[in-house]
């Protein structure tokens, strides 16, 4: 009876954890937002989004593919990768025309920097909701 | 949207702040277990910032 009354008490789980991970992806915290974890997914939001929009303020430029060398191919798709991973955030900014060229200076390089850490950090927040999605965590 | 300038020592604040609020968030079971992590996460980085700074300013001569 306590078990049941226990386990009543908490957040119901969705059934497949593939609509958490995609909105989670879409939308930083939106898979805990999903889950009913609205504090952690707040907080979550916060920094991914505030870390995308410093990237744009600072006007880092978005990595696009480009082929070459071994390091060239590593550094390009693995940025345009962490710049795809902020979800909404990226395609809404190349959709409205954000396109920076990469010029010189320690700001601009600062900002892309900030662009690729905002969708890798969203993707630690996209294994979190997907661990909590399928039991592994609470 | 507006630009923002800042130096390496702000950039590298700003950029520990975010990702210390995120590594809290996604590691730990209780929330005061992730705020203390977090704290800590912050307070590394700050650490290696100042570390990582005086290792180049001696190292560059």
């Amino acid at each position: 009876m306590a078990n049941g009354s226990a386990t009543n008490s908490a957040p119901a789980l969705p059934r497949s954890w593939v609509p958490v991970v995609a909105l989670a992806w879409l939308v930083p915290g939106g898979g805990h937002f999903l889950l009913k974890r609205y504090g952690r997914g707040g907080l979550l939001l916060l920094s991914v989004a505030s870390m995308f929009l410093v990237g744009l303020m600072m006007r880092g430029p978005m990595f696009h593919p480009q082929g070459g060398d071994l390091l060239t191919v590593i550094i390009y798709y693995g940025g345009f990768l962490g710049d795809l991973a902020s979800g909404l955030l990226y395609l809404l900014s190349v959709w409205l025309g954000y396109n920076q060229p990469d010029v010189a200076g320690h700001v601009h390089d600062y900002g892309a920097k900030f662009l690729v850490a905002a969708g890798l950090l969203n993707v630690l927040a996209m294994v979190d909701a997907y661990e909590i999605a399928t039991g592994k965590k609470n | 949207m507006p630009k923002l300038s800042v130096s390496h020592f702000e950039a590298a604040l700003l950029f520990a702040l975010f990702s210390s609020i995120v590594l809290g968030v996604v590691t730990k079971k209780t929330d005061y277990e992730r705020l203390r992590y977090g704290i800590r996460c912050f307070a590394y980085f700050v650490v290696a910032l100042f570390a990582v700074g005086w290792i180049m300013y001696l190292g560059h001569g």
